[in-house]
């Protein structure tokens, strides 16, 4: 058996590929979120930053292989965990009271899921324009599509929700894959984490502003 | 005070087991609670039924030997106890305790709330040791190890092997048992020369014991009757990624 082969077989190598994935979508999520926050700053803003990232042609295309890749093999790590962990209790308790499990931890699974969706109807919807909820779609106008789109209550609501998802899965995510890489420092109190707070809640707060400021008719 | 038990009931490994219902009438509160066991099974004997099967040795927190999940948390509610320092004024009259054996793949029940925790044995086996015969103790200090580490190696160190970590992961990952074992000689200039050999043999034997994995709910060191930090699931986790990474 090859060493690389030997590593993965382990559950800890196996996080460790979720927490190296984990940690690129981390990286992309804040980036992603800051670039968005442009739409503040009005449709020139916005469009022109738009415009930029396309003009960067095999660069941008570079980084989605990245970043598609990294999606792959954290779901298919995740699947292949989740197995594994089923079976190793097929017997369960008749009372078992969980005493510090987060929210965010128990939602992992099905929030991974919930966001798993999201991506791939937010791509359609925003990227290629496959989904036109609005009707309205035009590639040079991100603005307009983001206005148009935001109006509908019910696009507004899945956004809403999935950054909620996406909120619990960071809070989670970002302190567990920096232990599951072996990099924390020893804690008089390991499972306080203060800076995935703030992560979860920089993201969460960015990302959902956009969807409802244009809903409640704060940029038009 | 009078207290009612719910207890797993298993004849052996194949049988079907259930829940039954027991009362333990005049507990005093000073019991510990494998006492008040013992008490319930006593009559059980004179009544010309099977007593409780339930694993206890030394009694005084230290050997491992005892287990029980108690109304759904591992070695009941108090932190930082096994079950055997566990006293029955944690508890009120009138109170319904829900008794079950360690559930885990790796730990099937042998009878009752009884499990066969020889997959741990076999974790140490695979590597939780020094091979070289290091002959009689050697003089204090004539080997110098920083403070820190010898706080981190003793503080690992004091695992019993319970299976508390197990029974109380939603996972049934022996993670936290496994690290603390790599890392009380990880952190020793003894552990050294084999220091990523071990990781990886242990952690191999981990595996095949099918034991879950580490998703970081922490219930392990909430359970852990010696408070072992899950800080050494991440020195464990290190080791294992530069044993793969390294040669």
């Amino acid at each position: 058996m090859n060493r690389a082969t030997r590593f993965y077989q382990a559950a800890i190598g196996k996080k460790a590929v979720m927490g190296i994935t984990g940690l690129i979508g981390i990286g992309f999520v804040i980036g992603h979120m800051a670039g968005n926050l442009l739409v503040f700053r009005g449709p020139d803003a916005m469009n022109a930053y738009a415009h930029f990232l396309k003009s960067t042609g095999e660069l941008l295309w570079i980084v989605r292989l990245v970043l598609i890749t990294a999606v792959v093999l954290h779901v298919i790590a995740a699947w292949q965990l989740t197995l594994q962990n089923r079976a190793a209790r097929p017997v369960g308790y008749v009372d078992r009271k969980p005493q510090v499990t987060t929210f965010a931890s128990k939602t992992m699974r099905w929030g991974g899921v919930i966001l798993l969706l999201f991506i791939v109807l937010h791509i359609l919807h925003f990227t290629t324009g496959t989904l036109r909820p609005s009707g309205f779609f035009d590639e040079a106008d991100v603005y307009g599509n983001v206005i148009a789109s935001f109006r509908i209550w019910w696009v507004t609501l899945f956004y809403v929700i999935a950054m909620i998802a996406l909120g619990l899965h960071l809070y989670h995510g970002a302190w567990s894959s920096v232990r599951s890489l072996g990099y924390a420092q020893p804690s008089k109190d390991p499972l306080h984490r203060r800076i995935a707070l703030g992560i979860a809640v920089v993201v969460w707060l960015g990302f959902t502003a956009i969807p409802v400021a244009v809903f409640a008719g704060l940029i038009a | 005070m009078n207290l009612k038990l719910r207890v797993w009931r298993q004849a052996d490994a194949r049988a079907a087991g259930k829940m039954v219902e027991y009362d333990a009438p005049d507990v005093s509160p000073d019991m510990s609670f494998l006492e008040m066991l013992d008490v319930v099974n006593e009559r059980l004997t004179e009544d010309g039924q099977d007593p409780i099967a339930f694993d206890h040795d030394c009694r005084e927190g230290i050997c491992g030997s005892c287990s029980l999940m108690i109304n759904g948390t591992a070695h009941g509610p108090m932190k930082g106890t096994a079950t055997c320092q566990l006293h029955m004024r944690s508890f009120k009259d009138g109170d319904l305790i829900n008794v079950e054996p360690w559930r885990a793949k790796a730990f099937p029940v042998i009878r009752d709330l009884v499990v066969d925790r020889s997959a741990f044995d076999r974790i140490i086996g695979a590597g939780g040791y020094i091979t070289a015969a290091t002959g009689g103790a050697q003089d204090a200090n004539s080997l110098l190890i920083p403070k820190v580490d010898a706080d981190a190696s003793m503080d690992a160190a004091a695992c019993i092997g319970c299976g508390a970590c197990v029974a109380a992961c939603p996972n049934a990952s022996a993670s936290l048992f496994t690290a603390a074992k790599v890392s009380h000689l990880g952190h020793l200039p003894q552990g050294q020369p084999e220091r990523y050999r071990r990781v990886l043999s242990m952690v191999s034997q981990m595996e095949l014991e099918d034991f879950g994995g580490c998703t970081l709910y922490g219930e392990c060191q909430e359970a852990c009757p010696k408070e072992i930090s899950i800080d050494n699931i991440s020195t464990m986790n290190r080791d294992y990624i530069m044993a793969g990474v390294g040669s």
